[in-house]
């Protein structure tokens, strides 16, 4: 039989906007290509990147499943983990705290979408008003700050040169990466989204593959609200505000289907890319914050459209 | 000539589907499309009823060039169609698909903002369900009908702008021989009507009590034309195949072993009372019995995809708690489902992927990491043992035609290598050829030691294929008959099938 099989790399259209987007802002205001802007480039890259990642998994899980909690759960796990080491609670012993608490919060969220049957979108709005409020109430509204020094350098610290936040984010990319591609638990999450009633025919343990989903969630919603405290050196309820959306909106851009069932993490990474780098632009070319939020919104539908019509177009 | 077709051609990426293809039909006539699984059937129908447009080519309407835009374009010009696959919402009444997009209104003007007029729709869909011989009423929810049903509603869809030609792509596959026969009245009383129908089978005797006409395509190709008189069975499938096809595999034989699986008192709802039966190891167990019997009911619980309510399942002489399909797989146990498109296939998803999804675990390294290596051989392997039509197991099996994606469902269970094997319906939409190496198949898995269940309702397969026949009757086992030398006959299926019990039903070697 002949080797036919399909190729093409998917990501390309969004990859061409990033780098257009990018060189277009090099010219227009060459500061963009400072180290320092291109470091504070990189760590929103990987506070959107993340929480993209996680956002992947569930989508892809299927039967309409999306999580409207991670940026509340950014808040408040970064007042949280604050909370903990004001009382002296050691750093890395807040941390795995806080991990584990966050992945309890997306298996929370598994278990009322598979076993309850409550949509996705309730459970985790219900978490993200939730999540909102306690942040809120722990802080009572000020900001926990003196936070110790090994710990801010979790979000401010380089290493070569590049952000440590950026190294979270190569190796969550690389690491979830492979478990889509490349093992069992990413083929049955894809069947699971593709066809749910076939997927358990086969012996998929659906269930588990979508709790698992919003764990990853979950996990990875903690691990920004760490990031995100040691950046700003404090707790701060406020923080996170729309953040599920532009994770929601990166996922989309880098070519994974609201629909479920298939999806791409380096897709994600690069979509999170174009949104940060939206908002890094808006910022050199002095354009009025009133305006971010239109320009953001309107690049969005932009780009999603394009690459369906893309899409589209390559399939006829 | 009502519709003439010249040269028409059709690319998908990979595959030539229709390759410069005549088709021509006549007034008041009923001609057959015939042709193995992929040989192009479905998209020469799609062609020209305006679903796909043709790389090249010509479609004249009563002598008038057209060029359709969409099936729209085809319906108003009195070309219908009924899909391989139905397509009704299953949300909405029967009234309310048979005039859906067509709906009748209030006032002289349709718009989206006029009034339906759901008093003469529904009068309306009573004729035509009245006309076809249609016995449920036009206020019925699609979803509580059976396929046979549902297939009315299309057809009375088909007819509601009085068509000249309705296209049937595989209407009879999941019919029963019952409901077939009521669909052919229904052919025959709508062809006095001057309609003419171009009907497309896998079941060639359906095929020569039915046409005046047969057209034979082979690999896109039209290869052959038989006028009414020449129309023959053999003949036909000499043309479709290129060589004579042995029906059912002889001197294949088995010796049945040690029970491996027996159900005890199995209960469900209303739909499964009380089922007891065994099966042995290197045995074909057919299940025969009406449609709503409960035979895949049954075969569900054993799997795990639904949960019984009383009863108990031993495998291998334990007894065993089955509440996932997980459960049954681990123990060893496939079930090759009925429904591919719900049940057994992920549509998105390749040809691979789909054949090797149960055996993953097996086929990864340490049980966890893919090895496309090891998949791609096992996929390529099946692919040609059921000599699945694909250009490669890369192919999204979206894709594929109806029989081939059905093959691929068999490849999965296949591939799973399990030691007891549910095939529910394993041949329907399967072509002659791949169906006498199915039986084949079949067979050989049992002499090498399998245990088979085979629900079919197809009568031959049951009889010519089956060690011993389990005969079901609205969820009740009536009989168990042995079947060794092949002796028992229709009659006596149909006679328990019926509901008659057999008395004394002993466990009969
Ligand atoms: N959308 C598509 N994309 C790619 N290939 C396709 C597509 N539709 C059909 N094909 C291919 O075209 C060929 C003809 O398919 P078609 O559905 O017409 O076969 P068929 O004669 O109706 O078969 P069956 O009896 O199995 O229904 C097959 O090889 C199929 O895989
Ligand atoms: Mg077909």
């Amino acid at each position: 039989m002949k080797k036919w099989k399909p190729k093409g790399f998917r990501e390309l259209g969004p990859l061409l906007a990033f780098v257009i987007l990018a060189v277009f802002t090099a010219i227009l205001n060459p500061r963009f290509l400072t180290l320092f802007n291109l470091q504070s480039l990189g760590r929103q890259i990987a506070i959107f990147g993340l929480l993209a990642i996680g956002e992947t998994f569930v989508i892809i899980s299927g039967g309409g499943a999306i999580d409207l909690s991670p940026g509340s759960m950014v808040a408040l796990t970064g007042v949280m983990v604050a909370w903990l080491l004001k009382q002296g609670v050691d750093v890395w012993l807040s941390v795995l705290l806080i991990l584990a608490f966050s992945l309890g919060v997306g298996a929370w969220h598994g278990f009322f979408v598979t076993k309850l049957k409550v949509p996705a979108f309730i459970i985790t709005l219900g978490t993200m008003t939730i999540a909102r409020g306690f942040a809120a109430v722990i802080t009572k509204g000020w900001p926990i700050i003196g936070l110790p020094n090994t710990f801010l350098r979790i979000g401010q610290a380089d290493f070569l040169k590049i952000p440590i936040p950026v190294w979270i984010l190569l190796v969550t990319t690389l690491i979830s990466d492979f478990f889509l591609r490349k093992t069992v638990y990413g083929k049955h999450l894809r069947a699971s989204g593709g066809n749910e009633i076939a997927a358990r025919f086969s012996g998929v343990n659906v269930d588990r593959v979508r709790i698992i989903a919003f764990m990853v969630s979950g996990l990875l919603a903690g691990l920004v609200g760490i990031i995100v405290a040691a950046r700003l050196s404090q707790g701060q309820p406020g923080v996170g505000g729309m953040y599920e959306l532009y994770a929601i909106a990166s996922t989309v851009i880098g070519g994974t289907s609201l629909g479920g069932g298939e999806g791409s993490i380096i897709g994600a990474i690069i979509g999170a890319g174009i949104i940060s780098l939206l908002w890094n632009a808006l910022v050199l070319l002095n354009v009025s914050t009133y305006w971010h939020n239109v320009v953001i919104g309107v690049v969005i539908v932009v780009a999603v459209t394009l690459d369906i019509l893309r899409k589209r177009l390559a399939s006829k | 000539m009502l519709l003439e077709a010249k040269k028409i051609t059709k690319r998908f990426p990979g595959v030539l589907a229709v390759d410069n293809v005549d088709f021509e039909v006549y007034e008041n006539e009923i001609v057959s499309l015939v042709g193995e699984n992929g040989a192009g059937k479905s998209t020469l129908i799609k062609v020209l009823t305006g679903t796909l447009k043709p790389d090249s080519g010509e479609i004249y309407v009563n002598g008038e060039k057209v060029s359709y835009h969409s099936p729209l374009d085809a319906f108003k010009r009195g070309i219908s169609v009924i899909h391989q696959e139905l397509n009704l919402c299953e949300n909405l009444t029967v009234s309310e698909n048979i005039f859906l997009a067509h709906e009748l209104v209030r006032g002289k003007k349709k718009a989206l903002y006029s009034l339906v007029d759901e008093k003469t729709m529904r009068r309306k869909a009573q004729e035509l369900l009245d006309m076809i011989g249609a016995r449920f009423s036009p206020n019925t929810y699609v979803s509580d009908l059976t396929t046979a049903q549902r297939q009315m509603v299309e057809i009375c869809k088909a007819l509601v702008k009085e068509p000249k030609v309705i296209f049937m792509d595989e209407p009879t596959s999941s019919l029963t021989v019952e409901e077939t026969r009521r669909l052919f009245e229904i052919i025959k009383r709508l062809k006095e009507r001057g309609i003419s129908i171009v009907f497309v089978s896998h079941k060639l005797e359906e095929v020569k009590e039915i046409s005046d006409r047969v057209v034979v395509m082979r690999d896109g190709k039209r290869v052959g034309e038989l006028r009414k008189e020449e129309i023959d069975v053999d003949t036909i499938i000499r043309l479709m195949v290129g060589r004579d096809v042995e029906y059912f595999p002889h001197g294949i034989e088995t010796t049945p072993g040690e029970v491996v699986l027996e159900v005890k008192n199995l209960s469900w709802k209303n739909r499964v009372k009380n089922v007891s039966f065994q099966l042995r190891k290197g045995e074909v167990l057919g299940f025969a019995g009406l449609v709503g019997a409960g035979r895949t009911e049954t075969m569900l619980l054993v799997f795990g995809v639904n949960q019984k309510d009383s009863g108990e399942i031993y495998v291998r002489g334990k007894k065993v708690e089955i509440n996932t399909p997980m459960d049954a797989i681990r123990l060893g146990i496939g079930l090759i489902p009925e429904d591919r498109k719900l049940q057994g296939l992920v549509l998105k998803m390749t040809v691979k992927d789909n054949v090797v999804l149960p055996s993953l675990k097996r086929l990864s390294k340490k049980g966890f990491i893919l090895n496309e290596g090891e998949e791609e051989k096992v996929s390529e392997e099946y692919v040609r043992k059921l000599s699945i039509k694909t250009p490669s197991v890369y192919q999204i099996v979206e894709n594929l035609s109806g029989g081939n994606q059905q093959k691929v469902v068999l490849a999965k269970w296949l591939a799973l290598n399990a030691d007891i094997l549910i095939f529910d319906e394993p041949t329907r939409g399967i072509d002659v050829a791949t169906k006498a190496e199915i039986h084949r198949m079949i067979r050989e898995l049992a002499a090498q030691g399998k245990s088979i269940i085979m629900i079919s309702s197809e009568l031959p397969e049951i009889l010519n294929l089956s060690d011993r026949i389990v005969v079901m009757w609205e969820g009740e086992i009536t009989a168990v008959l042995d079947n060794r030398e092949r002796k028992v006959t229709q009659e006596e299926i149909m006679y328990y099938a019926s509901g008659q019990r057999k008395q004394n039903r002993g466990d009969i070697r």
